[in-house]
């Protein structure tokens, strides 16, 4: 947003907000390290409100949980903003000196009044109405997402809706305001910042812009491609072409963790050659010509991470990978130099300052200093620079030090492009759990008395198809069917079903997802696919639950739960 | 809140309707608007922890016990872990969380000293040929009229005997019309359920001299007056003020410590009972100077009649514009909120208090910090008995000098002493600082037979001898006699006294009130009462190994324990090994 892709504020921010609005992320689980800074701040007196179609165990925190219909979040956000302008709580000063294209937000948002946003999004308009003031009368506010907001066909849009509200109050760019998108892993901010993004270099510099390339060029001592790689989801669709038929896999498990899978391993069949590099075997790596086993980052490897609120931190190794496992960076040196090319130094120093010569925002980030701070936070431009607690301090300066004006964005309210139908009557959307890991590749081997692997049902929606608890049950999309054991949850509303992408081996989820892509993000529509669920058998003993075990189940379902 | 769990025990209709009456379901900590609108969250369950020991009394008066079904809904419309619940209805004398097989009234009868000297053995006897259901109770604060009673009703109001008796009849101290009372100047002569009465009487005339004083002078005035606690630890009033005055923001507290439960005592009782508008013109005085709008009187659950004057009190200032946003026209808000115990010795304790009216477990807590930066909800509070604050309003009107013109230099103005045991008329007196021990006897008549010793502050207090009725009772003169003046007890013991069962009675008493938490004081406790037991039972004198042990636990207690019960658990046993009352049989 506005450039640089990272959440703009720091942990400790959370920790002394006063409004928090949790929007599209089930924390408690699926970030539950930051999840306890979320907590301080609730214990420092922060009110948070929760936006999610299910009413998580992240909502159970909420001062006020609001479970709007999946993929309504512009509609409400557009709501929202139109209630802030109307009630006289936009910043006006802040909109006139830093922001530009209000008017036509402004008059994009007015058809959006709180009972038409009720109608859309499932809630009570009071909800649309007590969430505007609580957010833009909020002394410092923060906006925190995950992948509710990412995982749709419109995701850019929906985090640009977001953006909209924090340029309406001026809620970014100061301490204690501002928009926070979680990272699910402990360096996936890391891995953007390093340039594992279609288009783009280290340091966030563009491929397809030849000042920033001629920097690359120069220092690389070659010539490089001006044209933006592809994302994931057109390599799948390159593949489905003939385009691409070379596929070099490092750390992803694409033959589970695919919308639509049955489409994504037949691209996978078809490559000419399929290499995949991973510290597990996965399923995809299964599939793989070759397969090379790899170090892991944490306590196998020396080199650095960097958290979500952008800060880069070393890791160390302590122990030796074991077996024929070999560290990333000399698996990478060794086949770029069999392919008759050097790629540098494999020292991780060595390739850090290397990183540090050519992003401006870590330049001033020595290991030295790494080791004595602790981590920094980027953009860190000198070496004696502190780091920066929070991005976009330029909006509130008086020159905005030379730059131009943050845009408002104006967005329509779509709705999932795959709507329900008779055939289809039920959304299913996807999520985590605490207890397992994505496609459950490193937290399929551990057992869990939490863990379950089936489809959480309303338990009215229940009823009316004559599905009682732990029955066997089969979910249809139209694009296939997947048999699962079922769990009546009142946390989710009538027409809501839900279930979990951690357990592919067992319920091969993705089969049912919805490939519908944004094209600005190259994200899928997991989080919405229509669906038919049927009774196949009554609840299956013991011995055939699977990883839905009955007597754990049992164990853990026992009396009752509140919030 | 998202992990609590709760076993399969429902509430019943009529345990929901108990519980409702305090907390309805729209103001539960979690409330469901509807299918997709929750409304929970930590400061809303934070808000309302503070109402768990209200549910709970709630739910033993209408049920007559608090079952797992009762205690299962309590924990969920409060959102408090199930497992805290039932640490806190397990703390309390007053509530039962097993099934007493009955739902008939409880009469808890006092055992301790006094009451066993005026027959509560034979009273308790007597009362259960008639069938009543009978608890053997510590200390009812009802010692000038031994044997003491307090009936726990179930679904009926709870009530005392002896105030029932006396309904309708003006009471009357055993002082009644000497001018020079202060305190008790108005106990008996003023209507208690009534706000003219009470103006008729001075009643109000301090809280407008205050206002137009402003906060510092009166606090200034209290610091000159050297008022200092009344509650036992005789801290200086004018410094507690301060410091709570100079801490910064909105939210602070003023607490009236109506908690007494030392046993021998009950002048707060007095004063709470007959004259109610002066601990809550007091009070209102205290939170206007410290700039403290929340006040809060904690009192005894045994105390009906003192509950219901000063809820009446209250109630009556409240409509006369003396309480709310706006105190008299002072433009400063100040009200009082009214919070029950339910049976705990170690909530007078001030911060175990605290601990208390939050909804937990009534354990003290460690100082540093001191109320006075993190009291109730760890906000600055001014802690006080009532009987300190009521001498604010005389210091108030009359100025320091006045307020010194009795009493000693160090310890200046009057003291309440609850006078009890073998003594001609037992019951409350108000005497200057400096009176000796034996004129202050004197005015009660003297004692009854031949005076043995006098237990001066309580079981946590010290026994004196004959020889001490010289003594002046000052702070500085019992201290320097290794006596304490505690919270004003004074109870006379002649020679026909079995001081053994005294002091074993004293010594079971800490051990059922030790709150557990250190444990020296814990252990301590126990082990005290089996030696004195074991003491007892041999019929012969303290051997030097027990005398040992009493000592060596005495002084882990002193060094190890976070708050005075621990602290004070020996002495009374020590003292009475010193002056010879116990240990020296045959």
């Amino acid at each position: 947003m506005f450039g640089a892709g990272g959440g703009t504020s720091s942990y400790k921010e959370i920790e002394e907000t006063d409004v928090i609005l949790l929007w599209g992320s089930n924390a408690r689980e699926a970030h539950p390290i930051f999840f306890h800074h979320l907590l301080k701040g609730l214990d420092n007196g922060a009110r948070m409100y929760c936006v999610d179609p299910r009413y998580t165990s992240s909502a159970r925190f909420a001062d006020l949980w609001v479970g709007i219909d999946v993929g309504t979040d512009i509609a409400l956000a557009n709501g929202i903003g139109r209630e802030i302008i109307h009630a006289g709580l936009a910043n006006q000063e802040f909109i006139a000196h830093a922001t530009e294209g209000f008017d036509a937000y402004a008059a994009s948002v007015e058809p959006f009044t709180p009972d038409r946003v009720a109608d859309i999004c499932g809630i009570p308009a009071e909800a649309v109405v007590e969430m505007a003031h609580a957010y833009a009368t909020a002394d410092k506010a923060q906006i925190l997402w995950t992948l509710g907001i990412t995982e749709h066909h419109n995701a850019v849009d929906n985090v640009l809706s977001l953006c909209n509200l924090s340029l309406l109050t001026g809620h970014v760019g100061r301490w204690g305001s501002g928009l926070v998108p979680l990272r699910g892993q402990n360096n996936v901010q890391g891995g953007g910042d390093m340039g594992a993004i279609p288009g783009r270099f280290p340091g966030f510099a563009s491929v397809d812009d030849p000042d920033h390339r001629a920097r690359f060029e120069a220092a690389y001592g070659r010539s490089l491609n001006p044209e933006p790689g592809l994302h994931l989801t057109l390599m799948f669709e390159a593949m489905e072409r003939g385009d691409l038929r070379a596929l070099y896999v490092i750390g992803e498990n694409p033959a589970d963790s695919e919308a639509d899978a049955h489409h994504a391993r037949a691209q996978l069949e078809n490559l000419d050659i399929l290499v995949v590099q991973d510290i597990l075997m996965t399923r995809t790596a299964e599939m793989a010509d070759v397969v090379l086993p790899a170090s892991v980052a944490w306590a196998e490897s020396d080199g650095t991470v960097t958290s979500s609120e952008r800060r880069v931190q070393r890791v160390r190794a302590a122990v030796s990978p074991p077996g024929q496992a070999r560290h990333d960076i000399d698996i990478l040196c060794d086949m770029a130099e069999a392919m008759g090319s050097g790629l540098g130094p494999r020292d991780p120093e060595a390739a850090w300052d290397e990183l540090r010569s050519l992003s401006a925002m870590h330049t001033g980030m020595s290991w030295e200093r790494l080791e004595a701070a602790g981590g920094i936070q980027w953009p860190c431009p000198e070496e004696d620079h502190p780091g920066s607690a929070f991005l976009h301090g330029w909006l509130w300066a008086d020159d905005r030090e030379g730059r131009d004006p943050a845009p408002f964005s104006v967005l329509e309210h779509e709705g999932p492009t795959e709507e329900l139908s008779d055939d289809f009557p039920l959304r299913l959307t996807t999520g985590r759990a605490l207890d397992s890991y994505n496609t459950g590749v490193q937290s399929g081997q551990y057992d869990s008395p939490l863990r379950f692997a089936g489809l959480d049902m309303n338990p009215a929606d229940a009823a009316s198809l004559g599905i009682a608890d732990g029955d066997r049950v089969r979910v249809c999309s139209p694009r296939g069917s997947v048999e699962m054991n079922a769990r009546l949850a009142s946390s989710l509303p009538s027409g809501l079903a839900f279930t979990t992408l951690h357990h592919p081996e067992l319920i091969d989820v993705n089969v049912l997802t919805n490939p519908d892509w944004d094209p600005k993000s190259g994200t899928a529509e997991f989080k919405a696919a229509a669906v038919r669920v049927e009774r196949v058998a009554a609840a299956p003993d013991s011995e055939a639950g699977g990883n839905g075990d009955r007597t754990r189940q049992a164990a853990t379902t026992a009396g009752t739960s509140v919030g | 809140m998202a992990d609590l769990h709760f076993g399969a025990d429902q509430p019943t209709a009529a345990e929901w309707a108990a519980i409702d009456t305090i907390v309805p379901e729209s103001d539960a900590a979690t409330v469901t608007e509807t299918e997709r609108l929750v409304r929970g969250g930590r400061s809303r369950r934070q808000g309302l922890r503070h109402q768990l020991l209200p549910v709970l009394h709630s739910l033993q008066h209408e049920i007559g016990w608090i079952s797992p079904g009762g205690l299962n809904g309590a924990a969920q419309r409060l959102g408090v872990p199930p497992a805290d619940a039932y640490g806190v209805a397990t703390f309390y004398e007053l509530l039962r969380t097993t099934d007493p097989g009955h739902r008939d009234d409880v009469v808890h009868v006092c055992v301790d000293p006094v009451c066993a000297l005026a027959g509560s053995d034979e009273l308790r006897a007597s009362l259960e040929a008639e069938g009543a259901r009978v608890h053997a109770s510590p200390c009812l604060g009802q010692c000038e009229r031994a044997p003491a009673q307090f009936i726990q009703g179930v679904r009926r109001p709870d009530r005392v005997p002896a105030d029932n008796a006396t309904d309708g009849e003006p009471f009357r101290l055993p002082q009644a019309g000497d001018p020079t009372l202060r305190v008790l100047r108005r106990v008996g002569v003023v209507d208690p359920t009534s706000l003219d009465s009470y103006r008729e009487h001075g009643g109000y005339e301090a809280l407008a001299a205050a206002i137009d004083m402003g906060p510092d002078a009166v606090i200034a005035a209290v610091s000159d007056s050297g008022l200092s606690g009344r509650g036992g630890a005789a801290f200086p009033t004018g410094v507690k003020w301060r410091a709570v005055a100079d801490e910064f923001g909105p939210d602070k507290h003023v607490v009236a410590n109506c908690d007494e439960s030392e046993p021998g005592t009950f002048k707060d009782r007095i004063v709470c009972e007959h004259d109610p508008f002066s601990v809550i013109e007091s009070m209102t005085i205290a939170g206007l100077a410290v700039g403290a709008p929340h006040g809060w009187i904690y009192i005894r659950g045994e105390y009906p009649r003192a509950t219901a004057h000063l809820e009446g009190a209250i109630a009556q200032a409240r409509a006369a514009g003396l309480l709310g946003d706006d105190v008299a026209g002072s433009g400063q808000g100040f009200d009082i909120e009214l919070r029950r115990g339910a049976g705990a010795y170690i909530c007078g304790e001030e911060t175990a208090l605290f601990n208390s009216i939050e909804g937990f477990r009534g354990e003290p807590r460690n100082k540093p910090p001191f109320p006075t930066t993190h009291g109730l909800f760890s906000q600055p509070t001014a802690i006080n008995n009532p009987e300190t604050l009521v001498n604010v309003l005389d210091i108030v009107i009359d100025g320091p000098a006045a307020y010194r013109s009795v009493g000693t230099e160090r310890s200046p103005g009057t003291r309440l002493f609850c006078l009890s045991g073998r003594v001609a008329v037992p019951g409350l007196y108000e005497v200057p600082f400096g009176t000796t021990l034996g004129g202050l006897l004197d005015l009660a008549g003297g004692p009854v037979g031949s005076l043995a010793a006098v237990l001066l502050g309580g079981a946590a207090g010290v026994f004196v001898g004959p020889d001490a009725l010289d003594m002046p009772l000052t702070l500085e003169d019992a201290r320097e006699a290794g006596a304490t003046l505690g919270s004003g007890v004074v109870t006379v013991f002649d020679d026909t006294v079995d001081f053994e069962s005294v002091v074993v009675r004293i010594a079971e008493f800490f051990r059922d009130e030790s709150c557990g938490q250190c444990v020296p004081c814990r252990v301590g406790t126990q082990r005290q009462h089996e030696v004195l037991v074991e003491l007892q039972g041999s019929g012969g004198p303290l051997t030097e190994q027990r005398a040992e042990l009493i000592d060596d636990m005495a002084v882990a207690m002193v060094d190890a324990s976070i708050c005075g019960l621990g602290h004070t658990a020996a002495s009374a046993v020590r003292s009475a090994l010193a002056l010879g009352l116990i240990g020296n049989s045959p």
